[in-house]
């Protein structure tokens, strides 16, 4: 699905990733975690394209293709979705309108008939339902004045409404009450199957409960620099990042 | 494709209309290609005689004459405005053809009749005059190039006593409504561009909503320069009188040339007691090419009066064209209880120029008005707002909101907000609020992440920003509008 190899990745001359190396086959979900600056939305961005960014060592390749290659929005109509850790707002363009534009952008790149307004109404309100958000919210502007909460559910929406090949959610947990925390583990469940990957950047372990992860990596000062599976998250939670870095600054010192 | 589009059996959302943005892409102006069908002009040049010829084609009376020469006397001891933020070369007045019909060969009875040419013209247009877009529910009076060819409805309008038919005609047929009203609102001595179409205004519009009457259709008016050197100057006018309601709305394109056109047009619009009259412009003349050559001048000045009781006029404008733009739709809030609103998307791009925005003279008492004024620009453009909000010493509790967004799209444009407020009430609530933005990258990499293209993007903001007005449009207006819009941004993103 996802292979990359010794990425660096500077911006503004600031070197952030410093030789990340990642393999996500088909149906696995890698879980990232780290502290705070480590470089986890960074690597993120980059996988979905962001253009601040420069790659100045490494390969990306995703479904065998090289992603420098490819546009943002084509990575995107690829099937590589990204839940923002901080979702932008669009004021004018109610949620509803601008799923409608997703939707048939997504479903005209794969060569099938765009929705016409009634079959999305249903859609919609199907797929609304499903992640415990309110109907109302399509009708406001995208992201404008919702809370921390309800800007994730929407992004967990988007996601569930694209099905993607490869989603990667950033901090998508934080800020979550217990419910809401639930919503995202069960739209990442509910898509979760042989073909689909995931990245889940978090913070706590307490979502690995609910997304049970194949893999646990720790991206400290822009390396993965140690890998596991679901019970180094738990280790994590108990004893911080300081063994850790404390191992990783040994070995690069 | 077109601005107007008639055709109303298969109503569109307006939100459904993103999805035909697709098949907008081209950036060159769409609407450039001159029609040869017979076109009768007079000689170059601005004089008495022209007056005088201009008014003899059209079999006018000897009062309008006189009004014309008035007029024209008047203008010439005016210099050429100076104050708005706009720079062109002079324009030479002896350089203009200041009339120009197409041929009538006979009086037509039937489409049948018209010169196949010009009903190829109003093909591309998208101005369909048969039966079929009758039972749509559109009147259209058609200008092209100042006479006015077909109009339509005439009669299912005239069994409700609504007069709507050229300015020319109405001069025949009402010209007791036409001497009570003329230059009543704007008259020549207001302006100097004014003063000049009231010389040699060539036709137009008139409208008339007798007592009561509510008009059951969108009344609309197309307008288009088509012979090269001419001088467009129409003159509408429109009288509602008391209860009575009517949507205007009107459209223009103009063929693509290399030399600029002058377009210089005076609305003048009369709202009785109780009486609402909505008026609504999409304009997209030629805007000139990439490098700033050729285009449109297009001057305007535009005013209603809010003469009765609890009266109101609203201004809804879209102005994508042009290579200059003055204008200034304006309302006198005359009548206790009137309101006036002004809705506006100017949209500037390459080396276009506007300065566009509105006044409001509140004289009235218990007088309100709206202004919401929502700037874009691109490319090498300047896009100014200028408005003024007058509140006259008798204007007791006159309200007044305004709102000024400023939208920037690159860095190599400008834009400039002019807010001019005179209160000689101190009961007065006047609140101004105005913004300057960009597009963000953060918009623009969330879009595209969801696999939008950067067109759809950039279309998708800026109509989310313009919301307000495109709500106050009538839905047909407001889907070509949106795609205008998306025209005429095209490759202004990055
Ligand atoms: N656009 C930018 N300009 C300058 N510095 C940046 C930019 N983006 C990221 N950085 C820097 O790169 C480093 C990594 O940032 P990043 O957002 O990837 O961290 P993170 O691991 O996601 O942190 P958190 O857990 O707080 O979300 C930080 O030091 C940050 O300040
Ligand atoms: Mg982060």
């Amino acid at each position: 699905m996802l292979s990359i190899k010794n990425l660096h990745v500077s911006i503004d001359n600031q070197s952030i990733l410093n030789g990340i190396n990642l393999e996500v086959k088909p149906g696995e979900v890698h879980a990232i975690m780290g502290p705070n600056g480590s470089g986890k939305s960074t690597l993120a961005n980059v996988i979905a394209g962001r253009e601040e960014y420069e790659i100045t060592a490494g390969t990306m390749t995703y479904k065998g293709e090289d992603l420098s290659a490819m546009d943002i929005n084509e990575r995107a109509l690829e099937g590589i979705f990204l839940s923002f850790q901080y979702p932008v707002e669009i004021p004018g363009v109610s949620t509803s309108n601008f799923m409608k534009h997703i939707i048939n952008a997504g479903r005209k790149h794969k060569g099938l008939e765009e929705l016409d307004a009634m079959q999305m109404l249903k859609f919609l309100r199907e797929k609304v339902k499903s992640v415990g958000m309110d109907e109302s919210m399509l009708k406001r502007s995208l992201n404008e004045g919702f809370s921390g909460g309800e800007k994730k559910r929407n992004e967990v929406l988007q996601m569930a409404v694209l099905e993607p090949s490869l989603a990667i959610l950033d901090e998508t947990d934080s800020g979550l009450d217990i419910d809401a925390l639930k919503t995202v583990a069960d739209g990442v469940n509910q898509l979760r199957n042989l073909e689909r990957s995931f990245i889940v950047v978090t913070h706590y372990q307490r979502l690995l409960n609910y997304i049970v992860p194949d893999f646990v990596h720790v991206l400290y000062k822009g390396r993965i620099v140690k890998t596991g599976d679901r019970h180094l998250a738990v280790e994590l939670e108990a004893k911080g990042y300081d063994w850790i870095k404390e191992e990783a600054d040994g070995v690069s010192a | 494709m077109l601005i107007l589009r008639l055709n109303k059996q298969k109503p569109r959302r307006m939100s459904d209309s993103m999805q035909t943005l697709e098949e907008h892409t081209r950036s060159d102006y769409k609407y450039g290609w001159s029609s040869d069908f017979e076109t009768e002009t007079i000689p170059k040049g601005l004089s008495e005689d022209v007056v005088r010829i201009i008014s003899a084609k059209k079999n006018e009376p000897e009062w309008l004459l006189a009004w014309r020469l008035e007029a024209y006397k008047y203008w010439l001891t005016l210099k050429e405005p100076k104050w708005p933020n706009v720079h062109y070369p002079e324009i030479n007045y002896q350089d203009i053809i200041f009339y120009a019909a197409p041929k009538a060969k006979k009086l037509l009875n039937s489409l049948d009749e018209v010169d196949p040419e010009l009903l190829e013209t109003f093909k591309k247009l998208g101005v369909p005059l048969d039966e079929q877009k009758i039972l749509a529910g559109v009147a259209v009076d058609a200008v092209i190039d100042s006479v006015s060819v077909t109009t339509t409805y005439k009669e299912t309008l005239s069994e409700l006593g609504i007069i709507f038919c050229s300015f020319s005609e109405a001069v025949q047929e009402h010209p007791e409504l036409i001497k009570k009203y003329l230059g009543s609102v704007v008259p020549h001595t207001d302006n100097y561009f004014a003063a000049l179409n009231s010389a040699v205004f060539s036709d137009g519009s008139f409208c008339y909503i007798p007592k009561g009457v509510h008009c059951p259709m969108e009344l609309s008016t197309y307008f288009r320069i088509n012979a090269a050197n001419t001088g467009q100057f129409e003159r509408t006018l429109i009288v509602a009188e008391e209860s009575s309601q009517v949507s205007y709305l009107e459209g223009c394109t103009a063929p693509m040339r290399d030399e600029n056109q002058l377009h210089a047009a005076v609305v003048e619009i009369v709202a009785m007691d109780n009486a609402f009259v909505k008026y609504s412009t999409v304009q997209n003349w030629y805007p000139g090419d990439k490098n700033g050559v050729g285009g449109i001048y297009n001057f305007v000045t535009k005013r209603g009066l809010c003469a009765g009781y609890n009266s109101k006029i609203s201004w809804t404008q879209v102005e994508t064209g042009s290579a200059i733009t003055w204008k200034y739709p304006s309302v006198i809030l005359k009548g206790d209880n009137s309101t006036g609103e002004f809705y506006s998307i100017a949209v500037t791009n390459n080396y276009q120029q506007a300065d566009t925005g509105t006044k409001m003279i509140h004289l009235g008492k218990n007088t309100k008005s709206t202004i919401i004024s929502k700037g874009i620009s691109a490319g090498k453009s300047q896009n100014s707002y200028r408005g003024l909000v007058k509140i006259g010493r008798k204007a007791e509790n006159a309200r007044n909101f305004s709102q000024c967004d400023s939208l920037l799209m690159g860095d190599k444009c400008g834009a400039h907000t002019f807010p001019y407020i005179e209160v000689e009430n101190q009961s007065a609530q006047i609140e101004h609020e105005a913004t300057t933005s960009k597009i963000g990258e953060d918009q623009m990499f969330y879009c595209l992440q969801r696999g939008l293209t950067e067109e759809d993007a950039v279309n998708m903001i800026v109509n989310g920003y313009c919301k307000e007005v495109f709500n106050e449009l009538p839905m047909e207006f407001a889907v070509e509008a949106q795609k205008l819009l998306a025209i005429s941004l095209e490759g202004s993103v990055g």
